[in-house]
């Protein structure tokens, strides 16, 4: 999965947040739309599409898309 | 001493014991003189837990109960009791709409089906004797309240509360008494599975201070509970769901 196919995934996991908001460098955590469902929905979409288990942790450890692609890669 | 709570004289089954919650009421009811019937799936695990009761003539048997084979050997080997309490489950914290068969399908099987059919086979096999007591570990999670990634776990413990009425009016007639006890969060080893997806700091981030009496469970405050329904005290008390959650439930 190429880092542009996984910010579409990314951002197919929010309703309301129009998908043209998400880039490689979008700070993820700072959008109105982000809470504790959309990160587990995040968790879940990296575990089917990735086939890598993210946790919480990582999450908060990553501050934009492309860091969270490349910590899930790097596991 | 006059002591209503006491289990002196009583045989009393308990799946989960090797760790949490279920190993806590092993260890607590045999210090109100209960025997024990130990069962997990990991032997070593199980004697540790022999290890700290109190008393003798305990009793191990290791089987897996998410299938028939284990709920059989597990049945089988059980000597006659006068209480059953079922601790064995596992958390799986995901939002709806990434449920799929297989995580579904592998929650409601442990959490559900297992105390379930373990429920029926020991009366089957008249494991039970009459005037026993059932105590099912269900949760404030699907009974009364749920959270974010909690559906999966919810609904399986509001099925087991919903069981429990069932099964308590159906076995009245042999003065068995069945029910739930409802625990708020108890941290156990149960949350290190979770915590796959939600790290330590976040759970006590999303609860901390939501307990009017100020701390998570210790897995004593639960036991004391299962010791109320499995002695003598409760006789009259069948088919509740008895809330152990430091008041989390009030708000």
């Amino acid at each position: 999965m190429t880092l542009d196919e996984f910010i579409e995934a990314f951002a197919d996991e929010f309703d309301d947040t129009p998908a043209e908001s998400f880039k490689a460098d979008t700070e993820f955590k700072t959008l109105d739309e982000w809470s504790s469902l959309t990160a587990l929905s995040i968790i879940a979409m990296i575990d089917d599409q990735l086939d890598k288990s993210v946790t919480g942790a990582d999450i908060r450890a990553s501050k934009t898309i492309e860091d969270l692609y490349n910590l899930a890669l790097s596991k | 001493m006059y002591n209503p709570f006491s289990l002196e004289g009583k045989s009393i089954l308990v799946t989960g014991a090797s760790s949490g919650i279920g190993r806590g009421i092993a260890i607590e009811c045999s210090k109100m003189g209960a025997r024990l019937v130990l069962n997990g799936r990991n032997q070593e695990r199980l004697n540790q837990t022999l290890s700290q009761l109190e008393g003798g003539e305990h009793v191990v048997i290791a089987a897996d109960l998410s299938n028939q084979e284990g709920i059989d050997k597990l049945v089988n080997e059980c000597p006659s009791i006068n209480g059953y309490v079922h601790s064995a489950g596992i958390p799986k914290i995901c939002s709806v709409k990434h449920i799929d068969r297989s995580l579904i399908e592998e929650i409601v099987n442990v959490n559900e089906i297992s105390p379930i059919l373990l429920t029926s086979a020991l009366l089957k096999k008249k494991k039970l004797q009459k005037k026993s007591s059932i105590v099912y570990i269900a949760s404030i999670s699907g009974v009364c309240v749920s959270n974010v990634g909690e559906a999966p776990y919810s609904t399986t413990k509001g099925g087991l509360s919903g069981f429990t009425k069932g099964a308590a009016f159906e076995l009245a007639a042999q003065g068995t008494r069945v029910n739930t006890i409802c625990p708020g969060l108890v941290p156990t080893e149960i949350l290190t599975l979770s915590n796959e997806m939600f790290s330590e700091e976040q759970l006590k981030e999303t609860t901390q201070g939501k307990y009017p009496l100020k701390r998570y469970g210790k897995v004593e405050d639960i036991a004391h509970g299962a010791i109320y329904l499995l002695s003598d005290a409760s006789t009259w008390v069948t088919g509740i769901n008895l809330i152990i959650d430091g008041g989390y439930t009030l708000l």
